[in-house]
């Protein structure tokens, strides 16, 4: 068991260092610099400015540099948002993303496995088929379509909630709620499939043949099986969520960090880039080790550490 | 034949039970008629539709039947317009995924040991990096040299197309991560049969076996996954769009269409129409996708048919 987590703790890290190698190469190798957008300067400050921002020299100094930083804690500072440090933005944005996250997290998964679970119950009936074209639909309908509809119906026209905003937990309601639709989705379709399969099994037909009552059977019984699927997707899940998303955060308005994947690309801030994509790269990789952990603790027959 | 999950030799069954379903009856019809719609449509249309009139933000009527945008154009031809692009995006990225990811599953699995051990390891990097970041940073980078280049080298029909084919090109070099790890699966359990054995003793070539024997019994699990990734692609792209990275004016796809009505939505005048009718028209489209998807994958799998 210490073995298996310490060699994952390993491969965590192996992960964590080639996917940063790559990112800096990615956007340092990218035409275009952080100091392209503005005017023209006069060499002697871009030269300056490319000092203070530790991006003189050679690639492999830069490059060395950076990580030497990095092993200290130093995510930099951002060239786009000046004097600010890549740790203060993200100090600042992640909790954020961070709470709306998880509140769609929880909603995504609990609401998903009850409605699977509902489905497979009913299997072939008019809620079941109700239940599944719902999801298929929240699948096919993007987000950026979900939230103007939600915000036209319930804080223009009904006047309940408000339209964006990051003051109160009423703000939390239609953003948490179009983020987690379309894994909802998912997670049901998930349940359900797993669930059809494992109600079939014969250790549902002793527990049926001893009496037991239907909840208990598919509560108890069944939901620890017919489980596992889903929890092996909740680590991509989580920390897609947690790391915020561009689209809601910029429909409701929301001061997170979704939207600094795509602004440091397009301003060629190579280090907040690189902070984004630790954070995200970081969670993922953990967050796949506890679904390993807890798969392992769900169904004691997998061992993935021999 | 082996029981896998749906052979070559099994298809001509697959197909009819295909048809006789409702669903996917109702699936491909209508994908058979957006593709047509998409195709002829456009040619269909009076000239003075495709022009920039005075009428902007006209409510549908019958002079336009989907009502006008911000410049008075028509909106059904420019959504018929957005489903040429949406499809020829979805449909070439799903099929780039499909090689690189189907030739890379299948060395994989086959080769096996170290070499399979390390090329899954650098799919599994490749999954923590954040395809948002990947995505757009092949945009960023490649969209320059690939104009030059088109206009260089007697392509210069082409540049204003450019954009249209760095997305499929970025799309489809994302997409076949989850093909290759599907394949190479599949391909693990299948070499371990008799008859790969069988043929590999007669002295039959690497390359013959995994074309004549492995890839058969393949296709039935890529058609399933094909199918589920061109509405993942199309989806991408509108995101991409929808964040103004994608197609750029004046071409248009659902997604820049679908970005352009969540952009105008006001409380005093909603213009509802910009939004609903490209929103129906890629809802109804991925909805057929995934519905189809899902049959072919009952049909296929050897389970449900008893």
């Amino acid at each position: 068991m210490f073995t298996f987590v310490l060699r994952r703790v390993v491969s965590l890290v192996f992960v964590l260092f080639c996917v940063v190698t790559i990112t800096f190469l990615l956007i340092r190798l990218a035409p275009g610099g952080p100091f392209d957008r503005e005017r023209k300067i006069p060499p002697q400050i871009e030269k300056a400015l490319m000092a203070k921002y530790k991006l003189d020299g050679t690639l492999w100094q830069q490059y060395r540099g950076y990580m030497g930083d990095l092993l200290h804690g130093d995510l930099r500072l951002s060239t786009k948002y000046r004097d600010r440090t890549v740790n203060e933005l993200l100090a600042q944005s992640l909790p954020v993303s961070g709470t709306l996250g998880g509140i769609a997290f929880l909603i995504a998964t609990a609401g998903g496995i009850w409605v699977g679970a509902y489905a497979a119950v009913r299997h072939d009936r008019p809620a079941d088929t109700l239940a599944m074209l719902g999801a298929l639909l929240a699948i096919s309908i993007p987000t950026f379509v979900i939230g103007p509809l939600l915000i036209l119906v319930f804080a223009l026209k009904l006047h309940w909630l408000p339209v964006g905003g990051w003051t109160g937990i009423a703000c939390l309601i239609l953003p948490a709620a179009t983020l987690a639709s379309p894994y909802l989705a998912y997670i049901a379709r998930l349940m359900r499939t797993s669930m059809l399969e494992v109600l079939g099994l014969d250790f549902i037909r002793t527990a049926r043949a001893k009496g037991l009552p239907q909840g208990r059977i598919v509560f108890k019984h069944a939901l620890k099986v017919a489980i596992l699927p889903v929890i092996s997707f909740l680590g991509p899940l989580a920390a897609n969520l947690l790391t915020g998303s561009i689209v809601v955060e910029s429909i409701f308005n929301i001061p997170g960090a979704g939207g600094f994947f795509v602004n440091s690309i397009q301003n060629r801030d190579g280090f907040l880039l690189g902070g984004v994509v630790i954070v995200y790269c970081a969670l993922l990789v953990v967050m796949n080790l506890v679904v390993d952990l807890a798969y392992m603790g769900l169904d004691r027959r997998i061992n993935l550490y021999d | 034949m082996i029981e896998t999950a749906g052979s070559l030799r099994q298809t001509p069954a697959v197909w009819q039970r295909l048809w006789r379903g409702r669903v996917p009856r109702t699936a491909l019809l209508v994908l058979a008629a957006v593709t047509l719609a998409a195709i002829v449509g456009p040619e269909l249309m009076p000239a003075a539709a495709r022009e920039v009139s005075a009428s902007q933000f006209s409510p549908p009527g019958p002079a336009h039947p989907f009502g006008t945008d911000l410049e008075g154009r028509d909106l059904l031809f420019r959504v018929l317009e957005g489903a040429r692009i949406s499809l020829l995006v979805g449909i070439s990225g799903a099929l780039i995924s499909f090689f690189v990811g189907t030739a890379y599953g299948l060395v994989a699995g086959y080769a096996g040991g170290r070499l399979d051990a390390g090329m899954m390891r650098a799919v599994e990097i490749l999954y923590s990096i954040p395809r948002l970041v990947i995505i757009l940073v092949f945009i960023n980078a490649f969209d320059k040299y690939l104009k030059e280049w088109m206009a260089s080298s007697g392509m210069g029909g082409l540049v204003a197309d450019s954009r249209v084919i760095i997305l499929i090109l970025c799309l489809g070099l994302i997409e076949w991560l989850t093909m290759a790890r599907i394949v190479r699966g599949q391909v693990l359990s299948l070499k371990a049969q008799q008859y790969v054995a069988a043929a590999q003793a007669l002295g039959q070539s690497h390359f013959k076996i995994l074309t004549r024997h492995l890839l058969p019994n393949l296709l039935g699990i890529i058609v399933v996954y094909l199918t589920l990734t061109v509405p993942a692609v199309i989806m991408d792209e509108s995101f991409l769009s929808f964040l103004g990275l994608g197609i750029q004016a004046p071409q248009a796809s659902w997604g820049s269409l679908l970005a352009d009505g969540a952009g105008v939505i006001n409380p005093v005048r909603s213009n509802w129409w910009l939004l609903v009718f490209p929103a129906v028209a890629m809802c109804v489209t991925l909805l057929a996708l995934n519905f189809l998807g899902d049959a072919i994958r009952e049909a296929m799998d050897p389970r449900a048919r008893r």
